[in-house]
């Protein structure tokens, strides 16, 4: 009987699981597309904002006193920033910044353009302390080799140094990709139309609960399990390849060392 | 002739620790200078001061006739004329070996591509890398990761080169190498500040050997006064240890 009964619930799943597709790809799909690209923006924002303040944080401090008290003021509001955004949650940010811009400053920002805002904030605050570890674990030589042939800060940091930081942070970066592909789901709470919301409406239409988030759970897995691979294809592409080519040239034109030993060896 | 680099009373202070102390020395153009001394002396601290790695504590330090830590002095462009090797060889870990001897030129001295790499060849050859061109830093031997660093200190074409003991952290059957390339270099009449435990070599190519001893210039000379004919006891000592060994 009851084994019956669970077939019975099984088919009916199936079903209901297939007629949500059919009936509701599109806004499956149009969510999907918000969560993606809010995702994707707000990654990258937050990877440039992450990079900039990375790069500040890292800047000597001068003999000059005014230069050295600018910077440590700036220091100290990056830092409230870093520990306000990570010390809070994403969804109360949400809120706080949506209704509290339009209560104070009568600022009716657009929903897209707010989670956008909030998703780059949130992970720039993230990813400045991960740049920041990034380029304190370059090894001091890579810096002292920079100075030593002319480059400031900023050469240094932009020819030498980032693109060490920025391939050895790839897997951090993949990693917060990820993580704001499945927490953009929490912008639902302003009312963006991400694929949370999107599914939320759709249950309201179907009264069943089940089978549109099944949907969206394997949709969400999706995104995740695509973005993983492409950053990895990316960091193998960076890299270059395992092996180099040794170039022949004209040897005998050239007094290299090895032929030098070798000479007065004999 | 003319003095290159002239260093005056130069004193540097780590905390409460002085480590140099009322350094007084001259490098003329041309001319190959060896550092020698104890492990602790202030050799590298003396050379890192000089390009500036270090900020010096007190005294002066003048590259032809200018002060250089007067606040006017533009500390990037006069390091472009000092070339540097390092110990630890520091070849640029994101970029190839002709990368690491182009990057310098084109970004701060804003020589056009062709012409960097034009550049960087002919010092590649010189220390015989050329052929290395493509081969990333992690791909290389110590000693071949030292003379790319050296092309690379080279290929900025700068007045005076600057070695703090490059061969020390190289298996014994690489020194060579490295040291037959130096020495091409310093016959070839380029001004050279070396510091060295490679006695064999301050004696061929040294002009005038200089002992620190304890963060001071205990005696310097030609290289024959020194090896052969030192005058104070300390340096005897030295000797006597290194070359006991
Ligand atoms: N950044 C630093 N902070 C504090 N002390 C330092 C620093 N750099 C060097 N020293 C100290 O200064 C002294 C001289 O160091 P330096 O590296 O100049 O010696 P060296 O003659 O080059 O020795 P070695 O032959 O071992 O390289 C040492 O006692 C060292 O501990
Ligand atoms: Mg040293």
């Amino acid at each position: 009987m009851i084994l019956i009964e669970r077939f019975g619930v099984t088919i009916m799943t199936w079903k209901w699981f297939f007629k949500v597709i059919v009936d509701y790809w599109p806004m499956f799909l149009r969510g999907a597309g918000v969560t993606l690209l809010i995702s994707i923006i707000g990654t990258v924002l937050g990877f440039a904002i992450g990079l900039i303040i990375g790069v500040i944080r890292t800047i000597p401090l001068s003999d000059n006193m005014v230069k050295r008290v600018i910077l440590k003021i700036v220091n100290a509001i990056l830092t409230v920033y870093v520990e306000v955004f990570r010390g809070t949650p994403m969804i109360v940010q949400a809120m706080v910044i949506y209704y509290g811009s339009l209560m104070l400053f009568n600022i009716d920002m657009d929903r897209m353009f707010a989670g956008v805002f909030i998703v780059s904030i949130n992970t720039g605050a993230y990813m400045a302390e991960i740049v920041r570890g990034g380029i304190i674990s370059i090894d001091k030589g890579q810096f002292e080799a920079a100075h030593a042939i002319g480059m400031n800060h900023i050469q240094t940091m932009l020819y030498v140094v980032l693109p060490q930081v920025i391939r050895n942070i790839l897997p951090a970066t993949g990693n917060e990709f990820v993580i704001n592909i499945k927490d953009t789901s929490v912008l639902n709470v302003i009312s963006v139309t991400e694929l949370f919301f999107q599914t939320s409406s759709i249950t309201g239409n179907v009264f069943r609960f089940f089978e549109p988030f099944l949907v969206a759970c394997i949709i969400y897995l999706i995104m995740t399990l695509t973005v993983t691979r492409l950053l990895r294809w990316l960091e193998k592409k960076i890299d270059g390849p395992e092996h180099f080519n040794v170039i022949p040239g004209n040897q005998m034109q050239v007094a290299r060392p090895e032929d030098l030993a070798k000479k007065a060896g004999q | 002739m003319d003095n290159i680099i002239e260093v005056r009373h130069l004193s540097k202070w780590f905390g409460s620790n002085e480590i140099l102390k009322d350094i007084n020395f001259n490098v003329k153009k041309g001319e190959v200078v060896c550092i020698i001394g104890a492990s602790g002396s202030g050799k590298s601290t003396l050379l890192r001061c000089i390009n500036l790695l270090e900020k010096p504590s007190g005294g002066e330090i003048f590259y032809r006739g200018k002060n250089i830590l007067s606040d006017k002095h533009d500390l990037q462009e006069y390091r472009t004329k000092m070339g540097m090797v390092f110990q630890q060889f520091n070849l640029f870990n994101n970029h190839n070996v002709l990368g690491n001897c182009t990057v310098g030129q084109i970004k701060v001295l804003g020589r056009k591509k062709e012409e960097a790499v034009e550049t960087a060849m002919k010092y590649l050859k010189v220390v015989g890398m050329d052929q290395y061109i493509n081969a990333k830093p992690s791909q290389l031997s110590g000693g071949q990761k030292q003379r790319v660093a050296i092309a690379r200190a080279l290929s900025m074409e700068p007045d005076v080169m600057l070695f703090d003991e490059p061969t020390s952290a190289l298996d014994p059957e690489m020194v060579g190498e490295v040291l037959n390339v130096m020495k091409d270099l310093a016959k070839s009449g380029l001004t050279m500040l070396v510091v060295t435990h490679e006695m064999g070599f301050a004696a061929e190519v040294a002009d005038r050997v200089v002992f620190m001893d304890k963060g001071v210039i205990a005696e310097e000379g030609t290289a024959r006064e020194i090896f052969n004919n030192p005058k104070q006891e300390r340096t005897r000592e030295f000797l006597k240890r290194i070359i006991g060994n």
